[in-house]
């Protein structure tokens, strides 16, 4: 039995590239890697937003309203109704004006009993430091 | 000797991330290491069959397919290449497809991960 703990680093801003979304469904991936390992062996993926990629947390977004696509918001629901750990850049948030009152802090709604949580930023240094791989998006 | 799981997002043209990731993996591969080699996101232009080579733009498919031939194992993210009209019967012959846990599962014993992100 062992675990691979993946960090998934997010730091552009939403709809600008593909990037903060593919990071979302990277990780949730996790969650079925299973059938490839063997029984016992399991992959972590812990998701921090940092820089402009707080953006990515603003909720309301209207993705699917204005382009028919599911937004990086539901994403980030999903990915907390899996119980994956998403933390979010205190300071990078205050920089931008946002607090969280302005970002998606639960999806209550879909089921999910964790929630996001806003830490500084040394508390996000410390997951990169406690992972096996890190990813950029 | 070690094994290297490559990710790369970056299209094929526009790009020079695929080049840098084909010409690491050559060299890792030369020096014994096992290399995976995921792609997704605009990455997964690389594993459409019949890519023309021009002085002016990267062709990979020559190189990639000389890899592949000295162990390199190389996976499209299935979902990404499907949303471009890249499907499996125009994806170059040995180029998996596979969805993204296989990533995933590939890093879990790597001894490094090199991830490099999309545009």
């Amino acid at each position: 039995m062992s675990t691979t703990k993946l960090g998934f680093i997010v730091q552009r801003p939403p709809y600008k590239s593909e990037n903060p979304k593919l990071a979302l469904t990277h990780a949730i991936s996790s969650q079925s890697v299973e059938v490839y390992l063997k029984d016992g062996d399991i992959v972590t993926a812990d998701i921090a937003f940092v820089g402009d990629g707080v953006l990515n947390c603003v909720k309301g977004q209207k993705a699917m309203e204005k382009y028919a696509l599911s937004s990086t918001e539901t994403h980030i629901k999903n990915s907390l109704l899996l119980d994956l750990n998403v933390m979010v850049c205190k300071e990078d948030l205050a920089r931008l004006g946002l607090s969280e009152n302005d970002i998606v802090m639960d999806a209550e709604e879909f089921g999910a009993e964790v929630t996001t949580k806003v830490v500084p930023f040394s508390e996000i240094t410390k997951m990169m430091e406690e992972v096996n791989h890190l990813l950029f998006f | 000797m070690g094994k290297l799981t490559i990710g790369c997002f970056s299209s094929l043209v526009g790009s020079m991330s695929l080049d840098f990731a084909v010409k690491l993996s050559a060299a890792a591969i030369e020096k014994g290491h096992k290399v995976d080699f995921w792609v997704s996101g605009n990455g997964t232009m690389l594993s459409i069959k019949g890519q023309r080579a021009f002085k002016d733009y990267s062709a990979l498919m020559k190189p990639v397919q000389e890899l592949m031939g000295k162990g390199l194992t190389i996976t499209a993210c299935e979902a990404c290449a499907e949303a471009r009209g890249y499907h499996k019967d125009n994806t170059i012959d040995g180029f998996k497809r596979h969805s993204m846990d296989w990533y995933l599962a590939s890093a879990f014993d790597a001894d490094r991960l090199l991830h490099i992100g999309g545009e």
